[in-house]
């Protein structure tokens, strides 16, 4: 099988700081693989490199076997790689539906003059997709500033399955949410892979990634230090890999 | 729950029942406050602080402020008026909107592009554009302007004056940009959250410049309206305008730090300054004391709003 995207020989650099040094990695369609790293490891420049908010100075992309450039977000999103933020992306100001439809907003004609936006439209299908992955928030109409941190996650997850996300980016997903809500959005991510998305979870909660990931990365000051089955490894072999206790393969 | 839902209905629509209320009041105190003739006048003074605010609330909801107002429409009434002396009634309208245009995107340029903060750049445009004026005009207003002129400010269509017209179609045509369009939607979305924005892939540079834009064309307009209905080019006009502006879009419940608010609440928060400057001068109070009573209707509106959030 062909891997949905590889990336190789990625490099980063802010002013002397090298944030991202010489990663290579891929992921496969259907596949969960767990970034892991301290903090400052570099895990969120590598995957704002994939989805076109970062240029890398160096290094290779490539999808679905193809070698593309991704100069900005927009384009990213047009070849179907979606990023779930840490602060969500979403406008709290703005209701579900148009948060939904945030960017890529479906219009009609008003007078048969002005390309105006299409309301019910949007809301029927935001209806749908919500629908679709068993998500219920009471009414689409409602501003994000009133949904709880988890209704929120799962609004943002469901934008990008609406617009066909064939791999998913995950910024801390549950690191805002409540027990309950934390298992059900772990619950979402293996709907998600087993309808065939592709899934990069950056996450602090090891026991999170453990739960989802079939493979796991480990960062370490900018570079790839291992790479592990996760059935294959333990906690405390991971832990030690993020502190530098324990060396890895690349280190 | 439903205190909240009271709460709601103050915050949403409490300027109409302030509105309401200040009517009555002039009213009782006042037999010729309510009547057709005496509200047209209000409406057509209205319609001034009105065209500001339309643009002011485009600036303000993608989370800017625009204090360059006042003078950019000095300028270009002051512009306008030049041109029109020289090369006609039209060639004059359009330099001064053109001007208004200009001065508008290049704060909005520099605001976006150069990440400086709106208040400093447009409290600098405020000091180019008044400046700008002062040179321009040499200190002097221009008068003398053929009467062809006279029909903007001082025009009727029908019975009614035309910037009360002008002022509808201002509101109506903004209306449908931003409830309806897609810019519209841009410029909530980067008001609300700019890094959603941007990561949705909204060009939010290009929606803070298309704003502060639309704020230099109304403010270009409303230059010329006033040029034509004082029949002369002040180059002191507008002075402090801008603070009339901000507070109607204060007044009419939209947030200051952008994302939140409503058009029509900026129309109604221009009419009730109109209603206060018109109610207390049939009541023959000292514009001394009208200044202070201005300042706290805005404080007491902009308290009852705060207290509908959580």
């Amino acid at each position: 099988m062909e891997p949905l995207l590889e990336v190789k020989n990625i490099t980063k650099k802010f002013g002397g700081l090298t944030a991202v040094d010489n990663v290579s990695m891929q992921i496969f369609p259907g596949e969960v693989i767990g970034i892991l790293g301290d903090n400052g490891a570099g895990k969120s420049t590598l995957i704002k490199v994939i989805s076109g908010v970062y240029h890398a100075e160096a290094g290779q992309i490539f999808y679905e076997g193809r070698r593309i450039k991704i100069s900005n977000p927009t384009e990213a999103l047009k070849i179907g790689i979606e990023t779930i933020y840490q602060d969500l992306a979403l406008a709290e100001n703005m209701n579900v539906y148009s948060n939904i439809f945030l960017g890529r907003e479906k219009l009609k004609k008003f007078l048969g003059l002005v390309d105006v936006l299409d309301h019910d439209y949007m809301h029927s299908e935001s209806k749908k997709v919500l629908n679709r992955l068993d998500i219920n928030i009471p009414s689409l109409k409602n501003k994000i500033s009133t949904l709880s941190g988890g209704e929120r996650q799962a609004v943002a997850i469901s934008r990008s399955i609406y617009w066909n996300a064939k791999l998913l980016i995950m910024d801390e997903p549950t690191a805002a949410l409540g027990v309950a809500e934390q298992k059900k959005v772990l619950n979402l991510v293996k709907t998600l892979s087993s309808q065939g998305v592709s899934i990069f979870i950056i996450s602090h909660q090891i026991h999170d990634v453990f739960s989802v990931a079939t493979r796991l990365l480990i960062m370490r000051r900018g570079k790839k230090v291992a790479e592990r089955i996760t059935k294959k490894t333990s906690a405390d072999e991971v832990v030690g890999l993020i502190v530098g206790s324990i060396l890895g393969e690349y280190n | 729950m439903k205190n909240l839902q009271f709460k709601n209905i103050i915050r949403q629509y409490g300027i109409l029942f302030g509105l309401t209320g200040l009517i009555i009041v002039f009213s009782l105190l006042s037999k010729q406050f309510f009547t057709i003739s005496n509200m047209l006048i209000v409406m057509r003074q209205t319609s001034i602080v009105a065209f500001l605010g339309v643009g002011m609330t485009f600036v303000i909801l993608g989370a800017g402020i625009d204090l360059s107002v006042g003078s950019v429409l000095a300028f270009s009434g002051a512009v306008a008026a030049g041109v029109i002396q020289k090369e006609g009634v039209f060639l004059g309208i359009l330099a001064g909107l053109a001007l208004g245009v200009i001065l508008g995107a290049f704060s909005g340029l520099v605001i976006a592009k150069l990440k400086i903060p709106a208040f400093i750049v447009t409290l600098a445009m405020m000091a180019m554009a008044r400046g700008g004026t002062l040179v321009y005009t040499e200190g002097r207003p221009i008068t003398g302007l053929p009467s062809s002129f006279a029909f903007l400010g001082r025009g009727y269509i029908g019975n009614i004056p035309f910037p009360i017209i002008l002022t509808l179609i201002i509101f109506i045509l903004a209306y449908i940009i931003l409830k309806l369009t897609r810019f519209g939607r841009y410029v909530y979305a980067t008001g609300g959250n700019i890094n959603a924005a941007r990561a949705s892939g909204i060009k939010v540079d290009n929606i803070i410049i298309s704003n502060f834009t639309i704020s230099g064309f109304l403010s270009g307009l409303t230059g010329i309206v006033l040029a034509s209905r004082l029949n002369s080019a002040q180059p002191t006009a507008g002075m402090g305008y801008e603070l009339d502006a901000i507070a109607a879009v204060v007044l009419g419940g939209t947030n200051l730090f952008g994302g939140e608010g409503e058009l029509w609440g900026t129309l109604v928060g221009a009419f009730i300054m109109g209603i206060l400057n018109n109610g207390l001068n049939m009541l023959n109070v000292s514009s001394f004391y009208q200044q202070v009573v201005k300042g706290i209707v805005i404080l007491i509106a902009v308290t009852v709003a705060q207290s509908g959030k959580k």
